[in-house]
C-alpha cells in the first residue's frame, strides 16, 4: 500500500507539466460550445500538439503511435491535464476512447492502416451510433438493420445520443444482422463513414437547450462489407472491448476537476453574506462542504485503488461501477451544493451579482448526466449486486430470442 | 506506486483474519455477552499475534511494521466485532510498559474536539478491565490510574460488548506526552478506527449478502429483486469508499510527502464512520424483522459503528477539520 510514486513516475509528470505549462496558454480559450466548427478546430488542433509532442493516445500501445503508459502515467497525466485547465479530449473523444482502440483490437490490417494514425493525429473525428430510443440499458435489444446486398449492408434504422455527429468523419455503428439469432448474437460493428447518402442528422438539444447530441437516421446507407470490425454477429463482444474501457478511467480527469470546484463554492459561500455573516461562516455549510471534500479525497483514493489493481489484472475491475456510482452521488450533492448557495441569482443561467450562476448550474446538468451517462446507476447497482456480490440475476425474457420477444422500450 | 496491498501485507491480513474467525465465530459472539465483552485469555492471544507490538520498532522488540498493516490488521477486527479497548493498548505500546504484550490493558478517553468536561458526561469504555488509562487533553497526554477513579457502571450499555463507566470528575493525572503527543495520537487512533469501521461495514453487508442469496420470498431468494440488490450495491459502494478512505489514511501516515496527513484521517474516519453506520442499518433492513431481533447479529454492527463513529471525532468535527484545511490559502486541490 504504496502511495508514493517512482522516479519514473516523478520525472513523467514533471516533463508533462512543463510542456503543458507553455502549450496550454498558446492554446488560447476554447470556442463557444454552440460553434461546432470552431470546436472541432480547437479540439482536432490541440489533439495534434498532443500527438506531435508524443502525448496522444497515451495508454495506446506504441506500435499503433501511442505512447503504451502504465496506468499510473495515465492518472498522472488525468491529473496534469486538470491541474493545467488544458482542453480534454473534446470531439476526439469517441475516437480516441472508443473507435480507435476497438479497430486496434479487432481490425484488420487495412482499417488500422485506413484509421489509427489518423484519430491519434486528429485528422479524423468519430462519434458513436450504439444507443435506439428503444435500445437504450438494453442496448442488446438494438434494431439497426443491415441487409447484405453483395459487398454492402443496406443499413435503415435509427440511432440516439449520438456525440458530436454533426462533425464527425466516421461513426461507430451497431447494427443488426441477424433477426432470428438470440439477440446479443445478431449484432455487427460497423464503420460508417458520414458522408454517404442516406444519413440524416437532427440535434437533440439536452435539458441545457444545447449540447453535443444528435440522432441520426438511416435510410437505405450503403456500407461496404469491408468495413465491418470483428466477424459478421459478433458485434456484442468486439463493443465490449470498448464499454468496459468506459468505466475504467474515463471519469478520472472530471474528478479532479471537481476538487477546483470546492473551492469555487467556497469562494462563493465567502462572497455571500446574510444575516451579517458569510455563507462560509455557516456551520452547518462548512461541515457539509468539509464532508463532501472528506468523501472527495476517498474517491480519488477508491480510483487509485482501481488502478492499482487494473494494472495488475491488465483490465479494468468491476470495482469501477462502485467508482462511477460513488462519484455520480458526491458529485449531485457538491453541485446541489452550489446551487442552493445561489439561491434566487439560480433563476438566471447567466452570472448576475457576480455570482457564478453559469458554472454552477451547467455543473449540476452535468452531475445529473452522469448518472445516466455510459451505464445508469441503476445498471451499474445491478453489475455489482449480480457480478460482484453475486445474487440472482434478474429474469431476462428477452435475452432468448430477438426477434419472437420484441424487447421493450428503454429509454437511457 | 503501487496502492494495493502487497502479498505480505495480504498474508498478514489473512493470518489476523482467519485467526479471528477461529476463535469468534458467529455462534460465539453473543457469548462474548457473558464477559461483558473482555476476555483475558483472547486479549493475551492477541498480543501474541501482535496486534499491540505491530508499529513497536524491533530494536524495541516489536514488529516493526507500519501504519498500512496497522490499518488492515484493524481491519479484521473490526469484520469480527472483536471487543476490547484494542485501539488504545495498540496506541499505548511501547509508551505505557506490558501495553504490547497484553500483561497490561490501557483504555482511554479523548477530550479533544472542544468537550466541556462540565456539560459532557465522562464515560469510558471497557473500564473495568484496565489496568491504564490515558486522557488525551488538548494541552496534552495524561496517564490515570483506574483504581483512583470514582466511576460508576451505566445500567445500560448501547452495545452489549461494550460496557461503558460514568466518571464525575477526572484528575488531571500524570503528564506523559505535550499537547503534539495528544493530537498526534488522537490522529493515528482515528486513522486505525478507520480501518475498524471498514471492517464493520464489510462485516454488515457480508452477513445481509449472505441472507439476501438464501431467504426466500414470494418464491425466488430476496436478493433477486431490485429493490434489495440495490440496497447491497449501495451498501458494497460504501464499503469500497470506507476503504480507499481507510487505506489512504494508513498510506499517507506511512509516507506523508504524499498529501495531507490530517486530511486524509479526517477524510478516512468520515467515509468508514457513514460506511459502517449506514451498512449496519442496511443489514438490519435486508434481514426485515428478524434484522430487529437480538438474536441475529446485525444489531451487534450496528451498535458497534456507533461506539467507533464516538471516539477520536465524529463525522461532523472530521467535517469541519477538512473545511479548516480547505480556507488555509495554498489548499487549491
Amino acid at each position: 500500500m504504496d502511495l508514493r510514486y517512482t522516479a519514473e513516475e516523478q520525472a513523467f509528470r514533471n516533463q508533462l507539466a512543463a510542456w503543458l505549462a507553455s502549450e496550454v496558454p498558446a492554446h488560447g480559450p476554447p470556442p463557444p460550445s454552440d460553434d461546432w466548427e470552431a470546436r472541432r478546430a480547437y479540439d482536432t488542433a490541440w489533439q495534434r500538439k498532443l500527438f506531435d509532442a508524443g502525448y496522444a493516445g497515451i495508454n495506446w500501445p506504441k506500435e499503433y503511435g501511442g505512447r503504451d503508459a502504465t496506468l499510473i502515467e495515465q492518472l498522472i497525466y488525468f491529473e496534469e491535464i486538470a491541474k493545467a485547465n488544458a482542453p480534454y479530449v473534446g470531439v476526439n473523444f469517441v475516437g480516441v476512447l472508443h473507435g480507435g482502440p476497438t479497430i486496434m483490437a479487432e481490425g484488420t490490417d487495412a482499417q488500422k492502416a485506413a484509421h489509427i494514425r489518423n484519430i491519434l493525429a486528429g485528422d479524423e473525428v468519430w462519434c458513436q451510433g450504439f444507443s435506439e430510443p428503444v435500445a437504450g440499458s438494453d442496448l442488446a435489444g438494438l434494431q439497426t438493420r443491415a441487409e447484405r446486398d453483395g459487398d454492402v449492408y443496406v443499413v435503415n434504422g435509427h440511432k440516439i445520443w449520438t456525440s458530436f455527429a454533426q462533425v464527425a468523419d466516421f461513426c461507430e455503428l451497431l447494427v443488426r444482422t441477424d433477426p432470428e439469432a438470440p439477440k446479443h448474437r445478431g449484432i455487427s460493428w460497423l464503420i460508417m463513414p458520414m458522408d454517404l447518402e442516406g444519413i440524416d442528422i437532427r440535434p437533440l438539444p439536452t435539458i441545457e437547450g444545447e449540447g453535443e447530441f444528435s440522432e441520426v437516421f438511416l435510410e437505405d446507407v450503403r456500407i461496404p462489407v469491408e468495413n465491418r470490425v470483428g466477424e459478421e454477429n459478433d458485434g456484442w463482444r468486439v463493443t465490449n472491448v470498448t464499454l468496459r474501457f468506459e468505466r475504467g478511467t474515463a471519469f478520472a480527469s472530471d474528478m479532479i476537476h471537481l476538487q477546483a470546484f470546492v473551492q469555487d463554492l467556497i469562494r462563493t459561500a465567502r462572497s455571500i453574506t446574510s444575516h451579517g455573516v458569510t455563507a462560509w461562516e455557516d456551520r452547518a455549510l462548512r461541515r457539509e462542504i468539509g464532508h463532501l471534500s472528506g468523501q472527495l479525497e476517498s474517491l480519488w483514493a477508491m480510483v487509485k485503488l482501481s488502478v492499482c489493481e487494473a494494472k495488475k489484472t491488465g483490465v479494468p475491475g468491476l470495482g469501477s461501477s462502485a467508482v462511477k456510482l460513488y462519484y455520480t452521488e458526491v458529485y449531485q450533492q457538491l453541485t446541489e451544493l452550489g446551487v442552493r448557495l445561489l439561491g434566487r441569482a439560480g433563476l438566471s443561467r447567466s452570472d448576475v451579482a457576480d455570482l457564478p450562476s453559469s458554472l454552477f448550474l451547467s455543473r449540476h446538468f452535468n452531475a445529473i448526466s452522469i448518472a445516466i451517462a455510459a451505464g445508469t446507476s441503476q445498471i451499474q447497482k445491478n453489475i455489482i449486486g449480480e457480478r460482484v456480490l453475486g445474487l440472482p440475476k434478474e429474469p431476462r425474457p428477452a435475452a432468448r430470442s430477438h426477434h419472437r420477444s420484441a424487447p421493450e422500450p428503454a429509454r437511457s | 506506486m503501487d496502492f494495493q496491498p502487497t502479498e505480505d501485507q495480504k498474508a498478514l491480513r489473512d493470518g489476523i483474519r482467519s485467526f479471528c474467525e477461529g476463535q469468534i465465530p458467529n455462534e460465539r459472539i453473543p457469548d462474548l455477552e457473558k464477559s461483558k465483552g473482555f476476555d483475558r485469555g483472547l486479549w493475551t492471544e492477541l498480543a501474541e499475534m501482535g496486534v499491540f507490538a505491530l508499529r513497536v520498532p524491533e530494536k524495541d522488540e516489536g514488529i516493526g511494521l507500519g501504519y498500512s498493516e496497522a490499518v488492515l490488521v484493524f481491519e479484521e477486527l473490526g469484520r469480527r466485532l472483536v471487543p476490547g479497548p484494542l485501539v488504545w493498548s495498540h496506541l499505548a505500546a511501547g509508551r505505557i510498559p506490558g501495553a504490547a504484550s497484553g500483561e497490561r490493558v490501557v483504555g482511554g478517553l479523548d477530550l479533544h474536539g472542544g468537550i466541556d468536561e462540565a456539560t459532557t458526561p465522562i464515560l469510558v469504555e471497557h473500564f473495568e478491565s484496565l489496568d491504564v488509562l490515558l486522557v488525551l487533553r488538548p494541552e496534552g497526554l495524561f496517564e490515570l490510574d483506574p483504581r483512583d477513579l470514582d466511576a460508576k457502571e451505566v445500567d445500560i450499555p448501547l452495545d452489549p460488548l461494550t460496557p461503558v463507566h460514568s466518571i464525575d470528575s477526572l484528575p488531571r493525572g500524570e503528564e506523559i506526552g505535550d499537547a503534539e503527543a495528544s493530537a498526534r495520537m488522537r490522529l493515528e487512533g482515528a486513522a486505525l478506527v478507520s480501518g475498524q469501521l471498514l471492517g464493520l461495514a464489510e462485516g454488515a453487508l457480508d452477513l445481509a449478502n449472505e441472507y439476501a442469496k438464501t431467504r426466500e420470498q414470494f418464491g425466488r431468494p430476496i436478493g433477486g429483486f431490485q429493490a434489495v440488490k440495490h440496497l447491497l450495491a449501495e451498501m458494497f459502494v460504501r464499503q469500497e469508499a470506507a476503504r480507499a478512505g481507510a487505506y489512504n489514511a494508513g498510506a499517507t501516515l506511512d509516507a506523508p510527502e504524499v498529501g495531507d496527513v490530517e486530511r486524509a484521517v479526517s477524510s478516512a474516519k468520515l467515509t468508514a464512520g457513514e460506511g459502517a453506520i449506514r451498512n449496519a442499518r442496511g443489514c438490519i433492513q435486508v434481514h426485515g424483522g428478524m434484522g430487529f431481533t437480538w438474536e441475529v447479529l446485525a444489531h451487534y454492527y450496528f451498535k458497534r459503528a456507533w461506539v467507533l463513529e464516538n471516539v477520536f471525532g465524529t463525522q461532523d468535527e472530521h467535517a469541519e477539520r477538512i473545511a479548516g484545511i480547505l480556507e488555509k490559502p495554498g489548499s487549491g486541490s
